[in-house]
């Protein structure tokens, strides 16, 4: 990597040395890695990136990390699926699915930005590291701190599904399980980070963490062949991810790679029951509104998000909008991208879904145009949100006869 | 009225070290005037121009974000604990 070996201020430009740190200390504003970008220029092509290893690290130059990646040197580079049978579904020409549902370790998204955060956490000398999560990010955390050698405390809603808390606990993590919402526990974490010097991967390590997400971003346009497609949907929890992907096509573009200006259209998606970033986006207002929020999609559950006014300054330097999806809809959404493309997604996914069926009608998404639906992690978790809807199919005694029996009565 | 106002990292500077300060007022805004009064720099660090509770800073009257109250016309009593703490990113 290239980087000045500083931090800056995305509101006021304050400059700091590089080292763990949560905000601006002058207002409170996100700090941003800031790399050497005319080095990087013309030294990062297509061809070093393509000779680079079939993981996240092939875009290391683009990454904050010194040398070689200590842990999650296999994240990454997950399959962008043509998906004919969804695109035929929604009556759109040219659909792709970016499937992090397949990451490694952890199967979701989060194990990009939590590889880049180990990395930092152990180059800065910590030994301990936090998170607060709900699932994905505490999974993950807990299996890249054990594979880094690192003791890990997660920090969780106390009435978490138990498929959620194995996943976590198996890695060797201590879980802390708190009596409230997600975003009391986000709060409750952020003060124990104040007092005990541990990284925390979304508060010290946020600036770090977050360059991480550029790794989905830059796939995205590599694999289709260096081109930036003409619509992105985006799940949106604290709205990073949806910031970074359109980070990671302008630094594209402004190395060379692909055309500039970008022209790719990023939609944000989120569930009705939790949606303060579309509500943003459709009332155009850049005040961030929290809910309470009320969903099946867990994952998306963030009434406060943190990045939500990037992610509405996102949508509408790209010229994107947003959709919300209530819950019967998260859900015909799961059950059209299993049904037609085999790909099991978490609420999350069904969201998005759901999200670009809506813009598709809107006519957001011309029937010629192409887009990519974001897939950031599995349903293989979570199978609980599907239960209600699916039950077996056809339960017999262990006889032909039975069988058959059973068979004309689904097909009467 | 006296009630505690706890202050994340950023701010200790300015309350000379101080994690936990005691202040006055009977509204949000009314505590923030008090807490300039004792630290003098501090309210432009929470408020804008407009004498708005910034952007990347969340308030909390013991447990609730002061969003779903009455924003910092939120009403105080005693003993109350106002929290003052940084957005936070990303997660779950």
């Amino acid at each position: 990597m290239e980087t000045l070996n500083r931090l800056t201020c995305r509101e006021c430009g304050h400059v700091y040395p590089a080292g763990p740190m949560q905000v601006c200390e002058q207002c409170f504003g996100p700090l941003d890695v800031d790399y050497r970008y005319d080095a990087l220029a013309g030294r990062v092509t297509r061809e070093t990136i393509a000779a680079g290893p079939p993981t996240m690290w092939r875009y290391r130059d683009l990454l904050p990390v010194d040398g070689e990646p200590p842990v999650g040197v296999n994240v990454g580079f997950t399959p962008l699926v043509r998906a004919r049978n969804l695109a035929d579904a929604l009556g759109v020409r040219d659909v792709w699915v970016k499937n992090d549902a397949v990451c490694h370790p952890t199967a979701s998204f989060k194990d990009r930005v939590v590889a880049v955060a180990v990395a930092k956490a152990r180059e800065f000398g910590f030994d301990t590291i936090a998170c607060a999560s709900t699932g994905n990010l505490a999974n993950s955390v807990a299996a890249h701190a054990a594979e880094g050698r690192l003791k890990s405390f997660v920090f969780i809603p106390a009435d978490l599904e138990p498929s959620r808390v194995v996943g976590t606990l198996v890695y060797g993590a201590t879980l802390v399980a708190v009596e409230g919402t997600y975003d009391e526990v986000n709060r409750l974490a952020l003060e124990v980070g104040d007092r005990f010097p541990w990284a925390f991967v979304n508060a010290n390590l946020r600036p770090y963490y977050a360059e991480g997400a550029k790794t989905y971003g830059y796939e995205i346009v590599e694999q289709l062949g260096w081109r930036a497609p003409v619509h992105v949907v985006v799940p949106c929890a604290g709205g990073s991810l949806m910031t970074q992907i359109w980070k990671a096509m302008t630094e594209l573009a402004r190395l060379g790679l692909i055309d500039a200006p970008v022209r790719t259209r990023v939609h944000a998606a989120q569930p009705a029951g939790c949606g303060p970033i579309v509500t943003m986006i459709k009332d155009d207002t850049d005040v961030c509104k929290p809910v309470r929020p009320n969903t099946i999609a867990k994952s998306l559950a963030m009434g406060n998000p943190g990045d939500g006014y990037y992610a509405y300054r996102t949508a509408k330097a790209s010229g994107g909008t947003g959709e919300h999806a209530t819950d019967d809809e998260i859900v015909d959404g799961m059950l059209l991208l299993a049904r037609t493309e085999g790909i099991f997604a978490e609420a999350a996914g069904g969201v998005t879904v759901a999200a670009t069926r809506k813009l598709v009608e809107r006519g957001v998404i011309a029937r010629d145009e192409s887009v990519v639906v974001c897939i950031t992690g599995t349903g293989l978790k979570t199978p609980d949100a599907l239960a209600s809807r699916l039950a077996a199919d056809l339960t017999i005694r262990p006889t032909l006869a039975a069988f058959e029996n059973a068979l004309a009565k689904c097909w009467k | 009225m006296a009630l505690t106002v706890r202050i994340p990292t950023p701010l200790r500077t300015i309350t000379k070290g101080n994690a936990e300060v005691q202040a006055k007022g009977d509204t949000v805004a009314a505590v923030v005037e008090d807490l300039e009064r004792q630290f003098p720099g501090l309210r432009e660090r929470l408020v804008d121009e407009a004498g708005e509770i910034r952007r990347f800073i969340n308030i909390y009257v013991n447990e609730e974000d002061i969003r779903f109250l009455d924003n910092n016309k939120t009403a105080l009593k005693d003993g109350d604990q106002v929290s003052i703490v940084p957005a936070i990113a990303g997660g779950r």
